[in-house]
Protein backbone atom coordinates (compact mmCIF):
# COMPACT_ATOMS: atom_id res chain seq x y z
CA UNK A 1 0.00 0.00 0.00
CA UNK A 2 1.02 3.62 -0.47
CA UNK A 3 2.89 5.46 2.26
CA UNK A 4 1.87 8.85 3.59
CA UNK A 5 5.32 10.41 3.50
CA UNK A 6 4.28 13.79 4.91
CA UNK A 7 1.21 15.80 5.84
CA UNK A 8 1.72 19.49 5.26
CA UNK A 9 -0.60 22.39 6.04
CA UNK A 10 0.06 26.04 5.41
CA UNK A 11 -1.37 29.38 4.59
CA UNK A 12 -1.16 30.37 0.93
CA UNK A 13 0.01 33.88 0.32
CA UNK A 14 -0.14 35.05 -3.30
CA UNK A 15 2.33 37.88 -2.56
CA UNK A 16 5.17 35.48 -1.74
CA UNK A 17 6.26 34.92 -5.33
CA UNK A 18 6.68 38.61 -6.07
CA UNK A 19 8.23 39.39 -2.67
CA UNK A 20 10.76 36.58 -2.99
CA UNK A 21 11.80 37.35 -6.56
CA UNK A 22 11.93 41.15 -6.34
CA UNK A 23 15.23 42.95 -5.99
CA UNK A 24 16.60 46.37 -5.05
CA UNK A 25 14.11 49.04 -4.08
CA UNK A 26 11.20 46.76 -5.04
CA UNK A 27 12.14 44.14 -2.47
CA UNK A 28 9.99 44.53 0.67
CA UNK A 29 11.82 44.68 4.01
CA UNK A 30 10.25 41.44 5.24
CA UNK A 31 11.25 39.43 2.15
CA UNK A 32 14.53 37.96 3.43
CA UNK A 33 13.04 36.61 6.65
CA UNK A 34 10.06 35.24 4.71
CA UNK A 35 12.29 33.48 2.17
CA UNK A 36 14.40 31.94 4.96
CA UNK A 37 11.29 30.55 6.63
CA UNK A 38 9.91 29.20 3.35
CA UNK A 39 13.22 27.51 2.49
CA UNK A 40 13.26 25.79 5.88
CA UNK A 41 9.63 24.74 5.36
CA UNK A 42 10.45 23.46 1.85
CA UNK A 43 13.05 21.17 3.34
CA UNK A 44 10.31 19.38 5.32
CA UNK A 45 8.78 18.20 2.03
CA UNK A 46 12.11 17.53 0.33
CA UNK A 47 13.23 15.16 3.07
CA UNK A 48 9.94 13.19 2.79
CA UNK A 49 11.00 12.00 -0.70
CA UNK A 50 7.45 12.10 -2.02
CA UNK A 51 6.51 10.65 -5.41
CA UNK A 52 3.02 12.16 -5.62
CA UNK A 53 1.29 15.18 -4.07
CA UNK A 54 -2.35 15.26 -3.04
CA UNK A 55 -3.10 18.97 -2.89
CA UNK A 56 -6.09 20.48 -1.09
CA UNK A 57 -7.13 24.05 -1.81
CA UNK A 58 -10.06 26.16 -2.93
CA UNK A 59 -10.77 27.71 -6.30
CA UNK A 60 -11.15 31.49 -5.97
CA UNK A 61 -14.02 31.89 -8.47
CA UNK A 62 -11.81 30.96 -11.39
CA UNK A 63 -13.23 27.81 -12.96
CA UNK A 64 -15.91 27.01 -10.38
CA UNK A 65 -18.82 29.40 -10.49
CA UNK A 66 -22.18 29.98 -8.85
CA UNK A 67 -24.18 28.38 -11.67
CA UNK A 68 -22.64 25.01 -10.92
CA UNK A 69 -20.81 24.96 -7.60
CA UNK A 70 -19.41 21.73 -6.17
CA UNK A 71 -18.68 21.48 -2.44
CA UNK A 72 -15.79 19.01 -2.77
CA UNK A 73 -14.19 18.26 -6.14
CA UNK A 74 -11.33 15.97 -7.17
CA UNK A 75 -9.34 16.69 -10.31
CA UNK A 76 -8.89 13.66 -12.54
CA UNK A 77 -6.76 14.74 -15.46
CA UNK A 78 -3.34 13.81 -16.84
CA UNK A 79 -2.20 17.44 -16.72
CA UNK A 80 -3.14 20.72 -15.08
CA UNK A 81 -2.48 24.17 -16.43
CA UNK A 82 -2.22 26.66 -13.64
CA UNK A 83 -2.75 30.28 -12.68
CA UNK A 84 -5.05 32.82 -14.25
CA UNK A 85 -4.96 36.21 -15.90
CA UNK A 86 -6.21 38.01 -12.78
CA UNK A 87 -3.53 36.30 -10.65
CA UNK A 88 -0.87 37.36 -13.14
CA UNK A 89 -2.34 40.88 -13.05
CA UNK A 90 -2.63 41.27 -9.27
CA UNK A 91 0.14 39.06 -7.90
CA UNK A 92 2.56 38.61 -10.78
CA UNK A 93 2.14 34.82 -10.62
CA UNK A 94 3.65 32.86 -13.53
CA UNK A 95 1.72 30.43 -15.72
CA UNK A 96 2.53 26.87 -14.63
CA UNK A 97 1.95 23.33 -15.87
CA UNK A 98 1.94 20.16 -13.75
CA UNK A 99 1.31 16.50 -14.34
CA UNK A 100 -1.60 14.68 -12.72
CA UNK A 101 -1.78 11.19 -11.24
CA UNK A 102 -5.03 9.88 -12.70
CA UNK A 103 -4.73 6.50 -11.01
CA UNK A 104 -4.71 8.08 -7.56
CA UNK A 105 -7.49 10.47 -8.62
CA UNK A 106 -9.63 7.51 -9.69
CA UNK A 107 -8.91 5.72 -6.41
CA UNK A 108 -9.86 8.74 -4.30
CA UNK A 109 -13.06 9.29 -6.28
CA UNK A 110 -14.29 5.69 -6.25
CA UNK A 111 -13.33 4.90 -2.70
CA UNK A 112 -14.29 8.36 -1.44
CA UNK A 113 -17.82 7.96 -2.77
CA UNK A 114 -18.05 4.52 -1.24
CA UNK A 115 -16.88 6.01 2.06
CA UNK A 116 -19.72 8.55 2.12
CA UNK A 117 -18.47 11.59 0.18
CA UNK A 118 -20.27 12.16 -3.11
CA UNK A 119 -17.30 13.90 -4.68
CA UNK A 120 -17.56 15.95 -7.85
CA UNK A 121 -14.83 15.52 -10.42
CA UNK A 122 -13.22 17.44 -13.25
CA UNK A 123 -11.39 16.04 -16.27
CA UNK A 124 -10.13 19.47 -17.31
CA UNK A 125 -9.18 21.69 -14.42
CA UNK A 126 -7.09 24.82 -14.47
CA UNK A 127 -5.77 25.23 -10.95
CA UNK A 128 -5.25 28.52 -9.13
CA UNK A 129 -3.01 30.05 -6.48
CA UNK A 130 -4.49 28.01 -3.62
CA UNK A 131 -2.52 25.11 -5.14
CA UNK A 132 0.26 26.91 -6.97
CA UNK A 133 1.35 28.94 -3.92
CA UNK A 134 2.31 25.74 -2.07
CA UNK A 135 3.99 24.45 -5.23
CA UNK A 136 6.02 27.66 -5.40
CA UNK A 137 6.93 27.51 -1.73
CA UNK A 138 7.38 23.75 -1.25
CA UNK A 139 8.28 22.34 -4.67
CA UNK A 140 9.11 25.17 -7.05
CA UNK A 141 10.38 22.80 -9.73
CA UNK A 142 6.76 21.47 -9.85
CA UNK A 143 8.07 18.10 -11.05
CA UNK A 144 5.81 15.74 -9.09
CA UNK A 145 2.39 14.58 -10.28
CA UNK A 146 -0.53 15.92 -8.27
CA UNK A 147 -4.12 15.18 -7.41
CA UNK A 148 -5.97 18.45 -6.78
CA UNK A 149 -8.86 18.50 -4.33
CA UNK A 150 -10.97 21.64 -4.18
CA UNK A 151 -13.23 22.58 -1.29
CA UNK A 152 -15.86 25.29 -1.18
CA UNK A 153 -14.86 27.79 1.51
CA UNK A 154 -16.06 30.70 -0.56
CA UNK A 155 -19.65 30.55 -1.76
CA UNK A 156 -22.33 29.95 0.89
CA UNK A 157 -23.98 27.60 1.62
CA UNK A 158 -20.78 25.87 2.75
CA UNK A 159 -20.29 22.41 4.24
CA UNK A 160 -19.95 22.33 8.03
CA UNK A 161 -16.46 22.38 9.60
CA UNK A 162 -16.91 18.80 10.82
CA UNK A 163 -17.34 17.68 7.20
CA UNK A 164 -13.97 19.17 6.33
CA UNK A 165 -12.43 17.23 9.23
CA UNK A 166 -14.20 14.03 8.19
CA UNK A 167 -13.05 14.46 4.59
CA UNK A 168 -9.49 14.91 5.82
CA UNK A 169 -9.67 11.71 7.85
CA UNK A 170 -11.12 9.92 4.83
CA UNK A 171 -8.40 11.19 2.48
CA UNK A 172 -5.77 9.88 4.87
CA UNK A 173 -7.42 6.43 4.97
CA UNK A 174 -7.86 6.36 1.20
CA UNK A 175 -4.23 7.21 0.49
CA UNK A 176 -3.12 4.55 2.94
CA UNK A 177 -5.33 1.98 1.19
CA UNK A 178 -4.12 2.87 -2.31
CA UNK A 179 -2.54 -0.26 -3.81
CA UNK A 180 0.72 1.37 -4.81
CA UNK A 181 4.27 1.49 -3.54
CA UNK A 182 4.43 5.25 -3.95
CA UNK A 183 5.18 7.81 -1.28
CA UNK A 184 2.40 10.39 -1.09
CA UNK A 185 2.58 13.81 0.53
CA UNK A 186 -0.79 15.32 1.40
CA UNK A 187 -0.58 19.11 1.28
CA UNK A 188 -3.35 21.56 2.03
CA UNK A 189 -3.53 25.30 2.28
CA UNK A 190 -6.01 27.60 3.92
CA UNK A 191 -6.07 30.75 5.97
CA UNK A 192 -5.94 31.98 9.52
CA UNK A 193 -7.97 35.14 10.18
CA UNK A 194 -8.36 37.01 6.91
CA UNK A 195 -10.36 39.96 5.63
CA UNK A 196 -10.83 40.60 1.91
CA UNK A 197 -12.91 43.46 0.61
CA UNK A 198 -13.90 44.64 4.09
CA UNK A 199 -12.92 47.36 6.57
CA UNK A 200 -10.26 45.24 8.31
CA UNK A 201 -8.28 44.32 5.19
CA UNK A 202 -4.56 44.96 4.74
CA UNK A 203 -3.90 46.03 8.32
CA UNK A 204 -0.47 45.77 9.99
CA UNK A 205 -1.37 42.25 11.20
CA UNK A 206 -4.09 39.74 10.45
CA UNK A 207 -7.54 41.02 11.42
CA UNK A 208 -7.74 38.86 14.58
CA UNK A 209 -4.36 38.03 16.17
CA UNK A 210 -6.09 36.28 19.09
CA UNK A 211 -7.87 33.89 16.72
CA UNK A 212 -4.56 33.31 14.94
CA UNK A 213 -2.79 32.48 18.20
CA UNK A 214 -5.46 29.95 19.14
CA UNK A 215 -5.64 28.50 15.65
CA UNK A 216 -1.88 27.90 15.45
CA UNK A 217 -2.05 26.15 18.82
CA UNK A 218 -4.95 23.94 17.69
CA UNK A 219 -3.14 22.92 14.51
CA UNK A 220 0.27 22.39 16.09
CA UNK A 221 -1.19 20.16 18.81
CA UNK A 222 -3.82 18.45 16.63
CA UNK A 223 -6.50 19.74 18.99
CA UNK A 224 -9.54 18.97 16.86
CA UNK A 225 -11.74 18.88 19.96
CA UNK A 226 -11.18 22.55 20.75
CA UNK A 227 -11.24 23.61 17.11
CA UNK A 228 -14.57 21.89 16.48
CA UNK A 229 -16.01 23.18 19.77
CA UNK A 230 -15.14 26.80 19.03
CA UNK A 231 -15.49 27.02 15.27
CA UNK A 232 -18.77 27.14 13.38
CA UNK A 233 -19.87 28.48 10.01
CA UNK A 234 -21.30 31.47 11.90
CA UNK A 235 -18.32 32.10 14.19
CA UNK A 236 -15.84 32.17 11.31
CA UNK A 237 -17.28 35.48 10.09
CA UNK A 238 -16.03 37.20 13.24
CA UNK A 239 -12.22 36.96 12.85
CA UNK A 240 -12.47 38.24 9.26
CA UNK A 241 -14.81 37.82 6.32
CA UNK A 242 -12.53 35.36 4.48
CA UNK A 243 -11.69 33.22 7.52
CA UNK A 244 -13.74 30.25 6.30
CA UNK A 245 -10.50 29.24 4.61
CA UNK A 246 -9.54 27.99 8.08
CA UNK A 247 -11.72 24.97 7.32
CA UNK A 248 -9.03 23.77 4.91
CA UNK A 249 -6.66 23.77 7.90
CA UNK A 250 -9.27 21.76 9.80
CA UNK A 251 -9.39 19.31 6.91
CA UNK A 252 -5.62 18.94 7.18
CA UNK A 253 -5.92 18.40 10.94
CA UNK A 254 -8.22 15.52 10.02
CA UNK A 255 -5.54 14.17 7.69
CA UNK A 256 -2.85 14.49 10.37
CA UNK A 257 -4.99 12.88 13.05
CA UNK A 258 -6.61 13.93 16.31
CA UNK A 259 -4.14 15.06 18.97
CA UNK A 260 -1.17 14.33 16.75
CA UNK A 261 1.41 17.05 17.29
CA UNK A 262 3.02 18.60 14.25
CA UNK A 263 6.69 17.66 13.81
CA UNK A 264 7.42 21.10 12.39
CA UNK A 265 5.68 24.38 13.21
CA UNK A 266 6.56 27.88 12.16
CA UNK A 267 4.74 31.15 11.62
CA UNK A 268 5.41 34.68 10.44
CA UNK A 269 3.42 37.72 11.45
CA UNK A 270 2.96 39.72 8.26
CA UNK A 271 0.80 42.66 7.31
CA UNK A 272 -2.73 41.60 6.26
CA UNK A 273 -2.46 38.01 7.51
CA UNK A 274 -0.33 35.68 9.59
CA UNK A 275 1.59 32.98 7.78
CA UNK A 276 1.73 29.51 9.38
CA UNK A 277 3.51 26.31 8.36
CA UNK A 278 3.07 22.77 9.72
CA UNK A 279 4.47 19.35 8.81
CA UNK A 280 3.73 15.93 10.21
CA UNK A 281 5.63 12.72 9.46
CA UNK A 282 3.21 9.82 10.02
CA UNK A 283 5.93 7.21 9.39
CA UNK A 284 7.96 8.38 12.36
CA UNK A 285 4.96 7.87 14.64
CA UNK A 286 4.53 4.23 13.63
CA UNK B 1 -32.21 41.55 -4.72
CA UNK B 2 -30.13 39.89 -7.40
CA UNK B 3 -26.85 39.26 -5.63
CA UNK B 4 -26.12 36.46 -8.05
CA UNK B 5 -26.31 38.85 -10.99
CA UNK B 6 -24.12 41.44 -9.27
CA UNK B 7 -21.56 38.71 -8.72
CA UNK B 8 -21.91 37.54 -12.33
CA UNK B 9 -21.13 41.04 -13.55
CA UNK B 10 -18.07 41.35 -11.30
CA UNK B 11 -16.88 37.87 -12.25
CA UNK B 12 -17.27 38.16 -16.00
CA UNK B 13 -15.73 41.63 -16.18
CA UNK B 14 -12.82 40.72 -13.91
CA UNK B 15 -11.71 37.81 -16.09
CA UNK B 16 -11.67 39.79 -19.35
CA UNK B 17 -8.87 42.37 -19.77
CA UNK B 18 -10.81 44.34 -22.39
CA UNK B 19 -13.91 44.52 -20.22
CA UNK B 20 -11.84 45.67 -17.23
CA UNK B 21 -10.62 48.65 -19.26
CA UNK B 22 -14.05 49.33 -20.70
CA UNK B 23 -15.66 49.30 -17.25
CA UNK B 24 -12.98 51.63 -15.90
CA UNK B 25 -13.42 54.15 -18.74
CA UNK B 26 -17.21 53.97 -19.15
CA UNK B 27 -18.91 52.34 -16.17
CA UNK B 28 -22.48 53.31 -16.98
CA UNK B 29 -22.23 52.39 -20.64
CA UNK B 30 -20.59 49.08 -19.80
CA UNK B 31 -23.29 48.19 -17.27
CA UNK B 32 -26.08 49.07 -19.72
CA UNK B 33 -24.48 46.99 -22.48
CA UNK B 34 -23.72 44.09 -20.15
CA UNK B 35 -27.23 43.90 -18.75
CA UNK B 36 -28.71 43.90 -22.25
CA UNK B 37 -26.28 41.50 -23.88
CA UNK B 38 -24.58 39.40 -21.24
CA UNK B 39 -26.69 39.18 -18.08
CA UNK B 40 -28.71 36.24 -19.40
CA UNK B 41 -25.88 34.33 -21.03
CA UNK B 42 -25.34 31.08 -19.16
CA UNK B 43 -21.61 30.65 -18.93
CA UNK B 44 -20.34 27.60 -20.78
CA UNK B 45 -23.52 27.27 -22.88
CA UNK B 46 -24.17 28.31 -26.49
CA UNK B 47 -25.66 31.80 -26.76
CA UNK B 48 -29.03 30.53 -27.96
CA UNK B 49 -29.55 28.64 -24.68
CA UNK B 50 -29.72 31.81 -22.64
CA UNK B 51 -31.82 32.64 -19.61
CA UNK B 52 -34.71 35.07 -19.91
CA UNK B 53 -35.24 36.49 -16.41
CA UNK B 54 -32.10 38.10 -15.02
CA UNK B 55 -31.96 41.86 -14.45
CA UNK B 56 -30.57 44.31 -11.89
CA UNK B 57 -32.64 46.32 -9.46
CA UNK B 58 -32.31 50.09 -9.94
CA UNK B 59 -30.13 50.30 -6.83
CA UNK B 60 -27.79 47.58 -8.03
CA UNK B 61 -27.49 49.04 -11.51
CA UNK B 62 -26.69 52.47 -10.09
CA UNK B 63 -24.06 51.06 -7.70
CA UNK B 64 -22.26 49.36 -10.58
CA UNK B 65 -22.65 52.37 -12.88
CA UNK B 66 -21.00 54.65 -10.30
CA UNK B 67 -18.19 52.28 -9.22
CA UNK B 68 -19.74 52.46 -5.72
CA UNK B 69 -17.97 49.56 -4.00
CA UNK B 70 -19.18 50.44 -0.48
CA UNK B 71 -22.72 50.15 -1.84
CA UNK B 72 -21.91 46.81 -3.47
CA UNK B 73 -20.65 45.61 -0.08
CA UNK B 74 -23.88 46.77 1.54
CA UNK B 75 -25.94 44.97 -1.12
CA UNK B 76 -24.20 41.67 -0.38
CA UNK B 77 -22.06 41.36 -3.48
CA UNK B 78 -19.26 38.87 -2.84
CA UNK B 79 -16.45 40.78 -1.15
CA UNK B 80 -13.72 38.85 -2.95
CA UNK B 81 -15.10 39.54 -6.40
CA UNK B 82 -15.60 43.23 -5.68
CA UNK B 83 -12.12 43.64 -4.21
CA UNK B 84 -10.36 41.81 -7.01
CA UNK B 85 -12.04 43.75 -9.80
CA UNK B 86 -11.70 47.14 -8.12
CA UNK B 87 -7.98 46.57 -7.48
CA UNK B 88 -7.67 45.96 -11.22
CA UNK B 89 -9.57 49.17 -11.92
CA UNK B 90 -7.93 51.59 -9.52
CA UNK B 91 -4.71 50.31 -7.91
CA UNK B 92 -2.78 51.90 -10.78
CA UNK B 93 -3.89 55.39 -9.67
CA UNK B 94 -2.05 55.21 -6.33
CA UNK B 95 1.67 55.79 -5.79
CA UNK B 96 2.06 53.95 -2.49
CA UNK B 97 1.93 50.13 -2.34
CA UNK B 98 -1.54 49.08 -1.13
CA UNK B 99 -2.67 52.70 -1.34
CA UNK B 100 -5.95 51.79 -2.98
CA UNK B 101 -6.55 48.75 -0.77
CA UNK B 102 -6.16 50.86 2.38
CA UNK B 103 -8.49 53.57 1.05
CA UNK B 104 -10.98 50.82 0.23
CA UNK B 105 -10.84 49.69 3.86
CA UNK B 106 -11.32 53.26 5.09
CA UNK B 107 -14.33 53.70 2.83
CA UNK B 108 -15.90 50.70 4.56
CA UNK B 109 -14.92 51.74 8.08
CA UNK B 110 -18.52 52.58 8.98
CA UNK B 111 -19.53 48.93 8.55
CA UNK B 112 -20.36 47.01 11.72
CA UNK B 113 -20.73 43.28 12.39
CA UNK B 114 -22.47 41.27 11.17
CA UNK B 115 -21.61 42.14 7.61
CA UNK B 116 -24.31 41.93 4.93
CA UNK B 117 -25.20 38.39 3.92
CA UNK B 118 -23.37 37.26 0.76
CA UNK B 119 -25.39 34.07 0.30
CA UNK B 120 -26.82 33.66 -3.17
Amino acid sequence: MATVAAVIASTHHPFYYRASTSTGADRPPFADEWVAKIEAFRETLTRARADVLVMVGSDHFHQLWLDNMPQFLVGKAPFYDANWYNEEREFGLPRMFVRGDEELSAHLLREGMDAGFDLAFSNELRIDHSLTCPLITLRPQADLPIVPIYTNIFAPPLPQPKRFVELGKTIRQLVESWPSDKRVAIIGTGHLSLELGGPRQFGPHGPDPEFDRKAVQWIASGDLGSALAEVSLESLWLPGNATHGFMDFMLMMGVAGENVKADYTDSLDLFHTMEAYFTWYPEAAK
Amino acid sequence: MSKYLLNKFLYTVDRDPELVERYRADPRGTVTWWEAERANVILNLPGAERSTWLKFTDTEREALATHDYPKLFELGAHHFLTLTLFIALFERDYDEPLGFQLEYARNLSHVTMPYPDIST
